[in-house]
């Protein structure tokens, strides 16, 4: 008896949760890098209205097409050049980076929370409404992503609002699937049918008992789904289909430049190499998300 | 095994049904009357607006209209372009060939680079092999392709003038396309240098198609590989004193494929959204150029026969996975 209590007392701490999600986290170096790169271009999207050298939409008439401020005939004026109709590139990619964020964040909320709801219904509803669910998704997952999204942008009109909505409906079944699948495998464990046993009623079995355990796949497809609708929302943007001009949008901008890939270099290269860094900050996360969350790799 | 392929035909035969309720939904939808789009900018009469209703079907009473619409569809018939007149059947059929033939090109592409490298980078695991192999698929998973496409011709066509801009064949050749596939076509009409405008046509666009199924296939190929070379049956080659390269390469990756066949078939999907940038950018000549052309063009019959189609081939190719993927692994067919 006395031995137990002092195993007891001198077993060291377990450390918190969230700690212990930083240890795994912080051992996986690039998960660690993408995340100071994704915390100073999120910094530099919010402070953009104090960076930003001149206004995203303002023309320079005098100063079209005019190259970077380390090559021949660019000015400190103009620090990353001028675009074709000679709007400062540099305050164009700052807030560009504003319009990339929301799409992505918005996506997420929208998809996550439809495809989780959809998922924990599918999980614990009778067999016919979860076959119903699950078949509206193959549905869904049939068509190529990009094309869905198109088809629903021409239907809804071309502008950010409705590619975003229509991402999150092409993204959404993912979230249904791994949500479901969770469930699935959680439900009959035994603390779920003891809370079932001990009187919990249904929207409390799957919210508060089976909900916070099903988390970790979802999170990493959080990470993952926020690549892509960044990724995707420029695609429309490209294609002229989602943002429209002028909106510093990455991909509108792209799309704007393609005439002159030949002549000036930085109108093309650095609207892509901001989606290129932002979207690999984000994945190098998800990366560490994964490695930290999962608990296959978990080597404790 | 065969209650495996009914249960697996009959849920494609409902979500056949499902995606063609969602293309005959669409033209439904758009705002406006598709008549008046169809009549353009000119107008119409009363007379010729009721007989176009006729004619299309749009006085029927909606159930009819998609039982119609379905079994046109399961005949081959999709409706006519309102803008080249010619049925979208034969549309989509003469342009696949381009879109098929690049896919290919950029799968096996994919194949070849990113199986060798996951293994590569699994064998190496932590050392520096592993890291650049690994960085660089995360480079390439992360790309934006359309940027990436611009880059290369940037490079290659502009700066170094080794590939051309856009098109499957250069403009000195002309021969007739029995198969649609330019470079057996190519090779067919005998003429000199053709084949090789070919290739040079078809390299940057491969490039680009192939580089997100490349990254994906490397770093599944990667994970697979790892699961595996830690079980103990590898243990046991190394410890009979097999060389290396048998277990790496024989008992390794042979049980490695299976995730990384998954991904291949599943990356159809991927493919056909990618094509839709890459023949944009290329112009090439095939279907995702084709439906976006027509969806500027609010050419709504293409755009409805075009989606179902593009859908019932993804949906074919993941039949034959899952079919494939219930012969090599048992352990899937008694899997609810």
């Amino acid at each position: 008896m006395t031995d137990m209590t002092e195993v007891a007392i001198t077993a060291p701490k377990r450390p918190g949760r969230l700690a212990e999600f930083w240890q795994y986290f912080s051992e996986n170096r690039g998960a660690v890098i993408g995340m100071w790169t994704f915390a100073i271009l999120v910094l530099l999207a919010l402070l953009a209205d104090f960076i930003a050298p001149h206004s995203a939409t303002e023309q320079f008439r005098e100063a079209t097409l005019q190259p970077p401020v380390w090559q021949e005939g660019g000015s400190w004026t103009f620090p990353l050049g001028t675009d074709p109709l000679g709007r400062d590139m540099l305050s164009r990619l700052l807030y560009g980076a504003r319009f990339s964020f929301f799409v992505g964040m918005v996506v997420v909320v929208i998809a996550a929370t439809g495809g989780i709801l959809l998922g924990l219904v599918a999980g614990f509803a009778p067999k016919w409404l979860d076959t119903v669910i699950m078949r509206l998704m193959d549905i869904i997952l049939s068509f190529p992503s990009l094309l869905l999204a198109l088809v629903l942008v021409a239907i809804l009109g071309p502008s950010l609002l409705n590619a975003m909505i229509a991402i999150s409906i092409v993204l959404q079944p993912h979230y249904v699937r791994l949500t479901r699948a969770a469930v699935i495998n959680e439900r009959t464990r035994d603390y779920v049918v003891s809370a079932r046993v001990a009187g919990a009623k249904l929207p409390r079995l799957m919210f508060v008992t089976v909900l916070p355990n099903c988390l970790a796949p979802i999170i990493v497809q959080a990470a993952l789904s926020f690549s892509n609708a960044i990724l995707d929302v420029a695609a429309l943007g490209f294609l002229g289909m989602g943002a429209q001009p002028p909106t510093p949008e990455w991909g509108t901008m792209l799309a704007e430049a393609r005439e002159f890939i030949l002549r000036a270099w930085w109108v093309v290269t650095l609207p892509g190499l901001a989606i290129l860094i932002t979207v690999l900050s984000i994945n190098l996360m998800g990366d560490g998300l994964r490695d930290a969350l999962d608990p296959k790799l978990k080597r404790s | 095994m065969l209650r495996f392929f009914i249960s697996r035909l009959s849920t494609f035969f409902v979500t056949f049904v499902g995606v063609t309720l969602i293309s005959f939904a669409f033209i439904r939808v758009i705002p406006g009357d598709p008549i008046i789009v169809m009549a353009g900018e000119r107008g119409m009469s009363q007379e010729r607006y009721e007989e176009l209703s006729r004619q299309y079907g749009f006085d029927q009473p909606v159930l009819t209209q998609f039982w119609d619409y379905l079994t046109g569809v399961l005949q081959g018939d999709l409706g006519q372009s309102f803008v080249t007149k010619k049925p979208v059947w034969d549309e989509f059929f003469a342009l696949f060939p381009a879109t098929l033939e690049l896919s290919l090109c950029a799968i096996i592409l994919a194949i070849a680079l990113g199986i060798p490298a996951g293994v590569i980078a699994a064998v190496n695991r932590g050392k520096f092999f592993d890291r650049a192999l690994m960085s660089s698929a995360l480079v390439g998973y992360s790309m934006p392709i359309f940027w990436w496409a611009l880059l290369l011709i940037i490079v290659f066509s502009g700066n170094l003038g080794w590939t051309p801009v856009s098109g499957r064949m250069g403009l000195l050749y002309y021969f007739p396309t029995p198969t649609g596939f330019m470079l057996i076509d190519s090779l067919l009409s005998g003429q000199s240098g053709a084949f090789v405008s070919a290739v040079q046509h078809l390299i940057l666009p491969t490039i680009v198609l192939a580089t997100i199924p490349l990254a994906v296939i490397a770093r599944q190929t990667r994970s697979a590989m790892l699961e595996v070379l830690s079980e103990d049956y590898i243990r046991t080659a190394r410890a009979k004193g097999l060389k290396p390269w048998r277990i790496n390469g024989l008992h390794a990756l042979r049980n490695a494929m299976i995730p990384v066949i998954t991904v291949i078939g599943l990356s159809v999907g991927t493919l056909l959204a990618g094509a839709i940038l890459t023949e944009t950018i290329f112009s090439w000549p095939g279907i995702g150029k084709w439906m976006v052309d027509s969806i500027f063009r609010r050419d709504y019959p293409v755009v409805q026969g075009g989606l179902l189609l593009v859908a019932v081939v993804v949906m074919i190719v993941n039949l034959i996975v899952d079919m494939l993927y219930g012969l090599i692994n048992p352990r899937i067919r008694t899997r609810k």
